[in-house]
């Protein structure tokens, strides 16, 4: 398949994470056995309830969590190799869940800066990144704000700035969009895409199903395995089998399961509601 | 309301005030506080306040919005005040059983509360009118030459740095976690001191859990974006000397000649 | 037991040069037993309403009547208030603080100077209220629980001050599918058993559509529409111009109806669209035979 073509950004084999609560207590085993190639450019949502080992992955990415058994590699540097951290933490970036705990600095623009500084870049380079980097996310007009005055989902998208001045290949989303509402949400969704088309790889752990929806990849986990992997239609159209690891599935997928049950006969890769609306129209 | 409060507080602004490198905004601050102790006169309050006067015109920062930052120290302010005017012995103005108030108490009260006032305001001028980041970076280079015998000077700027962007959002937990054991029926008003101590519990235990949690998040979200210690990191602020910065230096000086010269003659 | 809410009206900071404008001509009535959906953006003056009809925020002008007492009035008593109304803040939580999960939920009841029987009587019965076994959870530390377990322990601390009022600030914000199902059908239970006052703020439409009898929509600190779900939901311009959705299923039927289709106005649940739906593809299917 296009596997074969496409160049991988991250190469995840045989991971296993074990921590341990305390010290004497026997190791919990959060990912169990995980192997997963995400490809250059691609955009792949990690789905999952909470505890499924979703967020624990995420960390595993950039180094944050270092495997217990397994490999990752992250544009062909080793997670665990001390002298390529850096490289791996540059070119895979991340951003939090909770708006507030991820910025550092009470200016707007400086904040921008924190990465790009700590990474050494000629301070006149900073400076274009940064600017660059509020454009993206339609924040310039608050470079010189305090975050604190900002809502929830201008922080998260303060926070992504800081991630793009970087210069990442790819950006972890661990569960962006949790803590904001509609507004929110749809902002940072759409900042999401469109950094996906100017070509960053993207992964996106969610518990949102319209949020999944938009990705070409749906991994969902479950007690630390991957349950179901596949595009949006060939995951979500096993409605039974996402809702057994108590995930809500898609509202169409919904409602084609209670056509179905009244005898009509709705196609499996009916996914998303602009779907539904098409089906329904030329139905004869 | 708890928001309100604009101690270590940035005031954003293109002022030549803020426009200063803040080496020198820090070591002028240090001046101006080592000054108030040097002087031991009225008259040396007079000239230490006009010329913080002409330096908060210069900021164009509301002097509304500096005052309204003395609030929570208030309580300070008042507790200073009373214990100077109450404690010292002199010539008797008033007295109401053990209680009296002496010349030479309610002078020596007015000078400190003056003093305090002062101090609070030129300090608070420098968190005002400097950039949080700009000013930990200024305490680094200040620093750095320490670093020599083993002072972290990098760390505490960093620190300094965390605490400004995190004190209005510890606030605003505290504000809502109050609110919240409120409409459980806490009662923070009422009682004796011991009762009232005991009712803090329900806010402080939660603010910690908080605190320890942003902590946390925090440390990971940093180290995400390769953060790692003051080593051969750059700023996108870079600071050199310009033309206005020694002219601040040699006004600073005149006027640290002025305070000197005056606590000497009168 | 029922709620009167008259000309309510509030001002933040008042006197200051930054003062605005937080509520304005606030008019409703709750009658008793039934359940509340508020919807707002961020900011549109909810929190500060809420805040109000548990006494924690003054209005400048209006009044609050529960009941009997008019809770604005001054010189009320502010435990006169608590008994009667729970207020459940958003991440709720944040505030837990005790040794033991029944050690936390007691601080409710004991505030209200309940007798020592009386408060263990009312834990018992406000763990088992959200669905936790009192024997495995009671001696626990709240902070061990799980994120959807601490939720529940932090509103049985409000539940067993047994409000007759219970008004809850988004109760399953950031919560994950599984927990937010949890928590709602937790809510309904407790409705369903106490027959209080349930106000519930939600951003989730198909949530409020699914549960409210009554629907408020407020914006920029005044009163949009009041209504049962079905009216306040058809009035889609309205919603749409401060800023709020339909429920999802009502806004795919509400599509087919702009395409032409012949199905009911306003569909609230996936059963009846889906009903409705079928049978308009069935009578398109015998059209052509």
């Amino acid at each position: 398949m296009k596997e074969n073509n496409m160049e991988p950004i991250i190469k995840i084999e045989n991971l296993i994470f074990e921590y341990r609560k305390e010290e004497e207590t026997p190791p919990v085993r959060a990912i169990d056995n995980v192997s997963l190639t995400i490809e250059k450019g691609s955009f792949t949502a990690v789905l999952g309830k909470n505890g499924s080992g979703k967020s624990t992955l995420a960390k595993n990415l950039n180094g944050l969590l270092i495997p217990t058994e397994g490999v990752i590699y992250v544009n062909g540097y080793d997670t665990a190799d001390d002298n390529h951290i850096w490289d791996v933490r540059q070119s895979a970036g991340m951003v939090f869940q909770n708006p507030d705990n991820q910025l550092v600095s009470a200016i707007v623009e400086d904040d921008v800066a924190f990465g790009p500084e700590n990474l050494g870049i000629d301070p006149a380079e900073i400076r274009r990144r940064v600017d660059k980097a509020l454009e993206d996310v339609n924040m310039g007009p608050f470079r010189g704000k305090s975050p604190h005055m900002l809502s929830g989902g201008q922080k998260q998208r303060i926070a992504i700035a800081g991630v793009v001045a970087m210069k990442p290949s790819c950006i972890i989303f661990d569960e962006p969009t949790a803590m904001l509402d509609p507004k929110g949400r749809n902002e940072i969704m759409s900042i999401i895409k469109e950094l996906h088309e100017e070509g960053i790889t993207v992964i996106l752990i969610t518990h949102f199903m319209e949020e999944a929806a938009a990705a070409d990849r749906v991994v969902i986990m479950d007690e630390g395995r991957i349950f179901l992997d596949g595009t949006p239609s060939e995951v979500f159209s096993q409605g039974d089998k996402v809702r057994s690891v108590n995930l809500d599935v898609p509202l169409a997928v919904e409602l084609a399961a209670r056509l179905r049950e009244k005898g009509i006969d709705v196609p499996q890769n009916i996914i998303s509601t602009e779907e539904m609306v098409e089906f329904i129209c030329q139905y004869e | 309301m708890l928001r309100d409060i604009t101690l270590g507080q940035y005031f954003p602004g293109k002022s030549w005030v803020h426009m200063l490198d803040p080496r020198i905004k820090i070591i002028a601050t240090l001046a101006f506080i080592i000054e108030l102790f040097i002087v031991d006169n009225f008259i040396g309050f007079l000239i230490a306040g006009i010329a913080l006067g002409i330096i908060i015109a210069i900021s164009k920062v509301p002097v509304s919005y500096i005052m309204r930052g003395l609030k929570p120290i208030l309580i300070i302010l008042i507790f200073t005040f009373a214990l100077n005017i109450f404690m010292v012995d002199g010539r008797i103005l008033w007295q109401w059983k053990f209680l009296k108030i002496t010349a030479e108490g309610l002078e020596i009260a007015i000078f400190m509360a003056i003093r305090l006032v002062l101090l609070l305001m030129g300090s608070s001028m420098l968190t005002l009118c400097t950039r949080p980041l700009a000013l930990t970076d200024g305490i680094e280079r200040l620093l750095s030459p320490f670093r020599k015998v083993g002072l972290p000077a990098h760390d505490i700027a960093m620190m300094m740095t965390i605490a400004l962007r995190f004190i209005p959002t510890l606030l605003e937990e505290a504000d809502k976690i109050m609110k919240a054991q409120q409409a459980r029926g806490a009662d923070f008003e009422s009682g004796g001191l011991m009762k009232r101590a005991k009712s803090l519990i329900p806010i402080l235990v939660p603010l910690f859990v908080s605190a320890f949690r942003i902590a946390q998040d925090l440390a990971m979200a940093m180290e995400a974006r390769c953060y790692r210690g003051g080593e051969n990191r750059t700023r996108m602020h870079e600071m050199k000397f310009k033309k206005r910065d020694y002219i601040a230096m040699i006004l600073m000086a005149a006027f640290l000649a002025v305070i000197i010269a005056e606590s000497q003659i009168l | 037991m029922s709620i009167r809410v008259r000309n309510l009206k509030h001002i933040y900071e008042k006197g200051m040069p930054t003062e605005s404008l937080a509520l304005e001509d606030i008019n409703f009535d709750v009658e008793d037993g039934e359940f509340l959906g508020i919807i707002g953006h961020t900011g549109s003056g909810k929190s500060t309403l809420l805040q109000h009809l548990n006494g924690l925020l003054k209005p400048d002008e209006g009044s609050i009547i529960i009941g009997d007492i008019d809770i604005t009035s001054p010189g009320i008593s502010m435990v006169e208030i608590r008994k009667r109304i729970g207020l459940v803040f958003q991440y709720p939580e944040y505030q837990l603080f005790e040794e033991t999960v029944a050690k936390d939920i007691a601080f409710g009841p004991k505030n209200l100077g309940l007798s020592e029987e009386e408060i263990q009587e009312r834990v018992k019965e406000a763990i088992k209220l959200v669905g936790l076994d009192y024997d495995k959870f009671a001696e626990k530390s709240p902070f061990e629980l799980s994120g959807g377990q601490k939720r529940r322990v932090a509103i049985a601390g409000v539940i067993a001050m047994r409000p007759e009022v219970l008004i809850l600030d988004e109760p399953t914000a950031g919560l994950d599918p599984k927990a937010h199902k949890d928590v709602l059908a937790m809510i309904e239970e407790v409705h369903r058993r106490t027959g209080n006052i349930t106000i519930l703020v939600s951003h989730n439409m198909a949530d409020i559509a699914r549960l409210s009898d009554k629907v408020l929509v407020i914006d920029s600190g005044r009163m949009v529409t009041m209504g049962t779900p079905k009216e306040v939901f058809s009035h889609r311009e309205e919603l749409a111009r401060v800023g709020l959705d339909l429920p999802p299923v009502t806004q795919l039927t509400e599509t087919l109806r702009d395409r032409g289709i012949d199905i009911e106005e306003t569909i609230l649940s996936v059963d009846r669209a889906a009903e409705c739906i079928a049978r308009y593809l069935k009578k398109k299917e015998n059209s052509r035979c």
